[in-house]
């Protein structure tokens, strides 16, 4: 039975509601927005920074709109004298303990403690500095810094950890003005479960949560003569950096991209999206080879590096199911600094890689002790010291620093006309470009898969069981009488659901795709703050979109891969990917 | 086996050998009739009265004389040798007389044997609740009786129960809160070690009530007697029936166990308390959804302060009508103060409600410690007001505490004299919850410790008229915007100071004066050369050096070096330290 409408009065005005809202939702879907700093619609209920207050009449207290629920003939009252008391007085105790950094603060343009502050017309703080002892800042991961200084305890992070990652690296601890989010004994990020997704750091108010910023060396990469810069762009990328110039989410900007990367000054501007298509064609012949050879199945995706934290932390067990395939930007780093650095005749040790990257785990990944291929690769034939050692990807940029570098160097960046990406390393089809999204991989993989299995040409292209924002996806491919079961699943709790039937031998599936990140990468915790709150799907349709103007679409059509296995890497799952290529994973131990 | 218990005790302080001497004499007047092996006299070290003189009870008569002279002593033994009736002219008639429903076999009963608490009538209330009422009477029974929460806010425990009981749900949960926290308070604690049956029976009963299959005891872990003595209750009620399947042969089951609190005040707030039960950081959470309808394991539970579960055995088994005679038109039935601070007596007092504060404080309790004025009396604890000296023959009940700006509370009254300064005693309650708040919301989080921090500020001096507005405006917010009660309330000793005595408030900011003399860095201290003997007792003692001088020259007092510790002014034996 559906339940039926309930009449309110908000500001003196009657409408009809769908009951079981919140007050601010109600209130937001008639056209009035109330202020909040912790409530986020189908994530965080922790009720924590009193802002969101009105007046209900009848109740003595102002009521948190962001917890109460809609009852039949409520009367609100959302702009009252009490209220707006209230609220100035809990903003300005905020601002009083929060650290007054606003220019040098990341997140000064998108802060929204400031723009709240800004927008009550808080013009002067009458409180005096709350807290005298500062909190030390959590430095100690390569991708994320905490400043619990600048944290106002809004607890979103903390929801967004548990509730949508299942990972917990991150709680409350202490109390009263002591009470901070921390990691487990206080040991910092790097030596906690967290998968560094940087999920925190987007719903993060103020600049509590950023990432670490690599710019400055990536600058001083390319003021060197001495240095042959390279970029790489992941697929997500180019449907959101629009967005850091003020353009609408969903702008597919790929052309001003490259042209605004060559601007900058890197010597070459390449695509992840051609090592995308050489993982397809590793990892599809993987699956092929699991499959014929009774391998362990089902196989899983690697592409995702929060993901192999993840497993590494919480599911040692199923590590054999990870496909051993590195991912596009450390396949993309070896070939350059191998396949590329020899048929140009560059010193690779004068390479240096940069990759911009939807992704805060990324930068973790690039750092792996293991990521050193290239190097090994080139130790005697040049006869490399220790200290020569390099990593196959030197530096990883989230799409906010690159957006900041573009402007940093004054580039128009909507007004470019736009440019091609480099050859042969910025040749893609647009099997990569979906690696954008969730379920884009395991489209990709089938398409290879198929026609490499049958022959014969795939006549369909589009899976879309495999398509959209759904935390689990499922769906059974026919290739010509075998039947492959296969999952997609976005957002580490989602993982969690298959990955227990995985764990028991009882998964129905024989390839499974995990994304760490909801949505995919077009959500990655390296991606801007959108003001727009329906920015996910539109990424996600300029990905397909980009896809369908490709001319090709299948990642075993790409010529510039097709020449890379015939010129250097022989075959897939050749001696020489396997040294390049592929790579291994191994159980974390449990923090203390 | 004795037929006759005496009690004899001098109440004097000062006279400990009068009572022996009292005592031998009784002994001896017994001897002489042959009567010491039917009646037992026991010098004790407490009659519950105090400056009444020599103080004899007679039990099990419950027969007090006080006041007693020499020559009464022969007289009094001398009817309990022939068996005669009370002398009445001797007996002692309280002015005020303390009516004992929650702490009824405190100090009677051994609490550790449940078949004293049964003797005493112990379980005829669950008896009567499952045998005659039925779940839906006992609560009507429970609305007749008006009982309202005993823990601080005074919610009508039938509501609580009547809503826990109209959702259907397949679990429900009863806890009893005995999370105890307010500075000075020990109602609970003593309920608990003394009888703590009483607080289990009560706890069956809200359980059978509402339908509830399993009950918790959530008491903090710094009352291990208390925790020791549930836990050997709950024992005895299993071996009895009383607990387990099947309770006393019906179809009611129920399980109890006790859960420990690490000490957190906030988790006596009941959704903080669900929260620490369930094993998560105890903070508050926001209600609706109320616990009645969704609490622990987002199951409806019924949470019950102690003293308030106390009273539920005898409200159900003399019946509410009988329960509703006792007390106010509003507040039914008796509470338990713990009176402490500048008070001659301190202790526990359970008076029917509607007993004034000077009945209450000066009557019962023998009134300041100085003999002095009282100045104020906190009641509430850290969440309730101040109520000043001219308000006191207010009858206690929930409202009318409440329109004076304080709040029944739990139950803690804390009396205050000339000496205590009305911005230091909400400084020190403030500082009570800064310390206590969980830190989950802002205006209590940087509300309160701002509001500390101003009230550091005019204590050490530095204060400005500003600053009044400030602490007005954060508590403002605080009360209007914080989660839980604790934020809710915890500005209510400064308004209320701030209401009564804003005078003294001023007097600090303008002329740096603190006129209790309590704020140390508004106090000075000089030495009165016409009074000075020379000793050098006070210069001996200072812990500074700060008193220079010999006693040729005589002393003085070196205010850059003094630390304010008052030490040279207890030292004197010839008041001739001056202290302003």
């Amino acid at each position: 039975m559906k339940e039926s409408k309930l009449s309110v009065k908000i500001d003196g005005k009657s409408y009809q509601v769908e009951p079981g809202l919140a007050i601010l939702d109600a209130c937001r879907n008639v056209g009035i927005d109330i202020p909040t700093l912790c409530y986020l619609k189908g994530l965080s209920k922790e009720a924590a920074c009193s802002i969101c207050l009105v007046e209900v009449t009848g109740a003595k207290a102002l009521m948190r709109s962001c917890v109460t629920p809609i009852n039949n003939g409520m009367e609100i009252y959302t702009n009252t004298e009490r209220v707006r008391n209230a609220r100035r007085i809990n903003l300005e105790l905020l601002l009083a303990g929060h650290p007054k950094e606003c220019l040098s603060c990341d997140r000064s343009e998108t802060c929204e403690l400031r723009k709240i502050a800004f927008d009550m017309g808080i013009r002067e703080v009458r409180f005096p500095k709350t807290s005298k002892t500062e909190f030390p800042i959590d430095k100690t991961s390569v991708s994320i810094i905490r400043d619990p200084n600048k944290c106002i305890l809004c607890g979103r992070c903390v929801s967004v950890c548990s509730s949508i990652q299942s990972v917990q690296a991150i709680d409350f601890s202490g109390r009263g003005k002591a009470s901070k989010v921390t990691t487990f004994f206080d040991q910092g990020l790097a030596s906690s479960v967290c998968v560094n997704c940087g999920q925190c750091l987007l719903v993060c108010p103020t600049g509590a949560l950023t990432e670490q910023n690599e710019t400055e060396e990536v600058w001083k990469a390319l003021f060197d003569p001495d240095k042959f810069v390279v970029v790489e762009v992941a697929p997500a990328v180019r449907a959101a950096i629009g967005e850091e110039f003020a353009m609408p989410a969903g702008s597919l900007v790929t052309a001003k991209l490259a042209q605004a990367l060559r601007k900058l000054g890197f010597s070459k501007v390449f695509d992840t999206q051609f090592s995308a298509d050489l993982t397809i064609m590793e990892e599809g012949y993987e699956l092929i080879s699991r499959i014929k050879n009774k391998g362990v199945l089902p196989m899983i995706t690697s592409c995702s590096p929060g993901w192999i934290k993840f497993a590494e932390h919480f599911f040692p067990g199923i590590l054999p199911h990870i496909s051993t395939c590195k991912s596009p930007q450390q396949m993309f780093g070896a070939i350059a600094k191998t396949y590329y650095a020899k048929k140009y005749n560059i010193d690779p040790r004068k390479i240096i890689v940069v990759s911009i990257m939807p992704c805060t785990a990324k930068k973790f990944e690039a750092k792996r002790p293991e990521m050193k291929d290239a190097f090994k690769y080139w130790q005697k034939d040049l006869n490399l010291k220790k200290e020569d050692e390099f990593y196959d990807v030197d530096y990883v940029l989230t799409t906010r620093e690159a957006a900041r570098m573009i402007r940093e160097a004054g580039i128009n960046f909507s007004n470019l006309n736009g440019e091609d990406f480099d050859e042969p390393l910025g040749i893609s089809t647009g099997a990569a470009v979906i690696f954008g999204a969730t379920g884009g991989v395991m489209e990709a993989a089938i398409r290879t898969v198929h026609e490499v299995l049958t022959g014969k040409e795939l006549e369909k292209l589009e899976f879309n069981a495999l398509r959209g924002l759904d935390g689990i996806k499922v769906c059974e491919v026919d290739i010509q009488g075998l039947k492959l079961k296969v999952a997609v699943a976005n957002g580490l709790s989602n993982a969690r659901k298959l990955l227990k039937d995985v764990g028991d031998n009882k998964s129905p599936y024989a390839f499974i795709e995990i994304m760490t990140c909801p949505g995919g990468c077009l959500g990655g915790g390296g991606q801007p703050f959108s003001a727009d709150g329906e920015a996910k799907p539109k990424r996600m349709e300029t990905i397909y979109q980009e896809d369908r103007n490709k001319p090709l679409r299948k990642s075993h059509q790409n010529p510039a891969v097709n020449a890379l296995y015939k010129e250097f890497l022989d075959k897939p799952l050749g001696e020489k990917s396997h040294h390049l290529l592929h790579t291994h994973y191994s159980r974390r131990q449990e923090p203390l | 086996m004795y037929e006759k218990t005496v009690l004899i005790k001098d109440t004097d302080l000062r006279r400990e050998d009068k009572t022996r001497q009292a005592y031998t004499q009784f002994l001896d007047h017994l001897r002489q009739n042959d009567q010491h092996s039917r009646i037992q006299v026991v010098r004790v070290a407490d009659v519950g009265l105090y400056d009444k003189g020599l103080v004899i009870k007679v039990l099990p008569d419950r027969i007090t004389y006080a006041n007693v002279q020499d020559r009464d002593l022969e007289r009094i033994a001398n009817s309990l040798c022939e068996n005669k009736e009370a002398i009445k002219d001797l007996v002692y008639k309280p002015k005020v007389k303390q009516e004992k429903l929650a702490l009824r076999n405190c100090g009677k009963i051994d609490p550790e044997n449940i078949n004293e608490y049964i003797a005493c009538g112990g379980y005829l209330g669950l008896k009567r609740a499952i045998f005659e009422l039925g779940a839906e009477k006992v609560i009507e029974e429970v609305k007749t009786g008006a009982i309202r929460g005993r823990g601080g806010a005074g919610y009508p425990t039938w509501l609580k129960w009547n809503f826990a009981c109209k959702v259907s749900s397949e679990q429900k949960f009863v806890i009893c809160n005995a999370d105890e926290g307010d500075p000075g308070a020990y109602m609970d604690r003593s309920i608990l070690e003394g009888d703590p049956h009483s607080v289990l029976e009560g706890l069956i009963v809200a359980a059978f009530a509402v339908g509830a299959s399993r009950a918790y005891f959530y008491v903090r872990a710094e009352y291990p007697l208390a925790v020791e003595r549930i836990e050997k209750a709950i024992k005895a009620a299993y071996d009895y029936g009383l607990l387990g399947k099947n309770i006393l042969g019906s179809s009611f089951c129920l399980d109890a166990e006790i859960r420990l609190g690490a000490g957190a005040f906030v988790c006596g707030e009941e959704t903080a308390l669900i929260s620490s039960i369930e094993g998560r950081r105890g903070t508050p959470h926001p209600r609706p959804p109320y616990p009645s309808i969704k609490g622990l394991w987002g199951k409806p539970t019924v949470i019950n302060n102690v003293e308030t579960l106390a009273n539920i055995p005898q409200l159900i088994s003399k019946g509410g009508k009988w329960f509703a005679q006792i007390g106010t038109e509003t507040s039914k039935g008796t509470k338990v103060f713990a009176v402490t601070g500048k008070v001659k007596n301190s202790g526990l007092v359970e008076i029917a409600m509607g007993a004034t504060l000077r009945e209450i404080v000066v009557d019962l309790c023998g009134g300041t410690l100085s003999g002095g004025p009282i100045k104020a009396i906190q009641t509430g604890g850290p969440s309730g007001g101040v109520i000043p000296q001219e308000l006191l023959d207010t009858p206690v009940d929930y409202e009318n505490l409440q329109k004076l700006g304080s709040i029944m509370g739990s139950g803690g009254m804390i009396v205050m004299d000339e000496d205590d300064c009305m911005v230091d005693i909400p400084k020190f309650y403030l500082g009570f919850c800064v310390d206590e708040s969980c830190g989950k919301c802002a205006p209590c989080r940087i509300g309160g410790f701002q509001m500390l921090n101003y009230l550091k500020k005019i204590t050490e001096g530095r204060g400005e008229l500003n600053d009044l507005i400030h602490l007005k405006r954060i508590s403002y917010a605080m009360q209007k915007a914080s989660l839980c009660g604790l934020g809710q309330t915890a500005s209510n000793p400064v308004l209320s100071t701030l209401k009564y005595f804003e005078n003294e408030y001023i007097e600090h900011i303008v002329n740096k004066r603190c006129p209790a003399g309590k704020c140390n860095h508004l106090i000075t201290y000089k030495v009165i050369e016409d009074k000075c003997k020379r000793c050098g007792l006070c210069s001996t003692n200072c812990p500074v050096n700060a008193i220079s001088g010999d006693k040729e020259k005589g002393y003085s007092i070196i205010q850059e070096k003094c630390i304010k510790c008052g030490r040279c002014f207890e030292v004197c034996k010839f008041k001739a330290i001056y202290k302003k």
